[in-house]
């Protein structure tokens, strides 16, 4: 073994060259070539510093002996013994060299982001700026998503509005406005108290604001913009957003006021099903009906379940990127797209059977009492429970608290 | 005309984010706002790779596709810009976008985010080319300069190259072909519908 020329200072620093030697004299070899390859000396750890503390390439001229306060050996004299070197363990398995870059984990661009086009999922990874969201690099789903928005949406919602629409219209014109069939009466019933009006109107209004800034989200810019011009246009959606969102607040109240004052009068009962089963809208005559017929307390429950779901994709839609990520939100927006355009469609029906659809149904809303002779064409049973509250309260004008009037059983 | 293009080299890139730095100095990006951001899949994993990514100016920018108020244009060099005088900040472009690129200032109530903000590739937006008017909304405009986006001017590996899609293709293809490797072109397939094959 090549003996390294190591400037060796004090006899102290006889322990680090069995460290040293090694590695120097590797190096040793290198440069002058062609004197046999010899490993490290026999008991040397297999795995070595790589920087010897002491040695070539470190000091030099300038290098700093450390002073120490201890004893130390005098140069020069009787070397000490040398410490009996432990037997360094040997690791279990010996430490493979890495592979060369080249034939390391190949990662593709291409294949990746065809494999998320394919299978779904996002190429993600890590990033050093504080929004970790940026840490997404590829998400295909944002062109599922357009073609849902351009496509889909689009012609979903053109069917369900302009379809009903088209409905009603034809409705009107071959049937014409239902009348009351016994003429008005003269006399009228008090049907919605001013609180439920007052909620109705705050809920209607809310909701045609909302579904036409809605509407003109998804096609303003094909319909509105080529006539008003770009600028117009932005200034006009600018606002409807602002109003959407806005108006979102009172919608929600309404919806929590309706579900708490006319779930009682919407559930489900016998009668519904013979109402149904006689022909529902079109049935001949009147079938019997409560407050609600079938019809409506089915639109009732879906505009209920609907407005929650779209109140709350709505809400999601409203703070991006809080509580889901960018696919949770485009999903939201799918929902909320949807259904939105479903329940206009919905409450179009609504309103032209409220207006112009039924002789004497919007003085319920408006004024709050409807005629006696609509109520009981329309809603018997409801008209001979609120007479029949009626002939109690006239037989028994002032009951003593927690007396029964006679004949109640 | 040429087909500005990006490509990023993620066998070069050493993740040191000095295209990010670039581009928010040269356009007074404010706080928040990262038109271009570096990514590091496999972070310290075999396989690691570091890309930069920005807007990649798509064809067929799926962005402009779902604009309800239609604020997106394409310049003559294939640029996707957008004009912030239309846009309403509705977001509508960032969930549409592949690479995150559209970014909010965050301003007003709810989900009124502001102007949508995103790279120019150095080219401005639609006002006066190099005007005060447009340096405020858009950044500075390099290319009507003749110069390349700061950010792959910049870069010190030389990972970042931007400049006419078939020969910065070109240049990827000679760099795989001598050192024998390479990850691809990110996001190609998706921006652009092709791939550099080498």
């Amino acid at each position: 073994m090549t003996r390294a020329p190591l400037a060796l200072r004090a006899g102290a620093a006889f322990l680090a060259l069995a460290l040293a030697a090694a590695p120097a004299a590797a190096q040793q070899q290198q440069n002058t070539q062609g004197q046999g390859t010899q490993g490290p000396a026999g008991g040397s750890p297999e795995v070595q510093s790589v920087v010897p503390e002491v040695g070539d390439g470190r000091g030099g001229m300038n290098q700093q002996v450390p002073e120490s306060t201890e004893k130390q050996a005098p140069t020069g004299g009787e070397r000490p013994a040398p410490i009996p070197q432990q037997a360094v363990p040997t690791p279990a398995a010996p430490i493979t060299a890495p592979p060369p870059a080249t034939a390391r984990g190949t990662t593709s661009g291409d294949e990746m982001e065809l494999q998320r086009i394919l299978r779904g999922g996002v190429i993600e990874g890590q990033v050093s700026i504080p929004n970790q969201a940026a840490g997404v690099l590829v998400q295909p789903d944002g062109r599922d998503w357009r073609e849902f928005r351009n496509t889909w949406l689009f012609w979903i919602g053109a069917a369900a509005v302009l379809g009903m629409i088209a409905v009603l219209a034809a409705v009107y014109l071959v049937s014409g406005p239902k009348r009351i069939e016994a003429g008005r009466s003269g006399r009228t019933i008090q049907r919605f108290t001013a609180i439920e009006r007052v909620n109705h109107w705050m809920v209607a209004v809310s909701f045609v604001l909302l579904g036409l800034s809605g509407l003109n989200i998804t096609y303003g810019a094909s319909v509105l913009r080529p006539l008003i011009g770009p600028e117009a246009f932005t200034a006009l959606t600018y606002w409807g957003q602002a109003v959407h969102q806005y108006l979102s607040f009172p919608f929600v109240l309404g919806l929590v006021v309706m579900l708490a004052v006319w779930l009682r009068d919407n559930l489900p009962r016998k009668v519904d099903v013979a109402w149904i089963k006689a022909g529902g809208p079109i049935a001949k005559g009147h079938p019997p009906a409560g407050k609600f017929n079938a019809a409506q307390k089915a639109l009732y429950f879906f505009t209920m379940g609907g407005g929650v779901l779209v109140a709350v994709s709505g809400y999601l839609l409203m703070f991006p990127m809080t509580v889901t990520g960018v696919i949770g939100t485009q999903w939201a927006h799918v929902v909320h797209g949807l259904l939105a355009m479903v329940m206009i469609a919905a409450i179009l029906g609504h309103i032209y059977i409220g207006s112009i659809g039924m002789e004497g149904a919007f003085e319920g809303m408006s004024t709050g009492r409807v005629d006696y002779n609509w109520a009981k064409e329309h809603h018997s049973l409801w008209l001979e429970e609120e007479a029949a509250k009626a002939r109690e309260t006239v037989a028994a004008p002032r009951p003593p608290p927690g007396a029964r009037v006679a004949g109640a059983d | 005309m040429a087909r500005l293009k990006f490509l990023c080299d993620a066998d070069r890139c050493i993740e040191c984010n000095a295209c990010v730095t670039a581009c928010k100095n040269e356009h007074e990006v404010p706080w928040g706002i990262n038109r271009r951001r570096v990514v590091t899949i496999n972070d310290g994993k075999p396989g690691e790779r570091s890309i930069s990514m920005a807007c990649m100016h798509c064809t067929d920018a799926p962005c402009a596709a779902v604009c309800p108020v239609s604020c997106f244009y394409t310049t003559a060099d294939a640029l996707v810009l957008h004009d912030k005088d239309l846009c309403i900040g509705c977001g509508y472009c960032f969930y549409a976008c592949p690479f995150g690129a559209p970014q909010y200032p965050r301003v007003g109530n709810f989900g009124g985010r502001g102007k949508m903000d995103k790279c120019t590739y150095c080219a401005g937006g639609p006002q006066q080319d190099n005007s005060q008017a447009e340096y405020l909304q858009y950044g500075s405009n390099r290319i009507a300069e003749g110069k390349l986006p700061l950010c792959a001017e910049m870069c010190s590996t030389k990972a970042l190259l931007a400049g006419d899609g078939e020969i910065i293709a070109s240049i990827y293809k000679e760099r795989v072909q001598r050192r024998g490797f390479g990850s691809g072109a990110w996001g190609w397939r998706t921006a652009y519908k092709e791939t550099v094959t080498i």
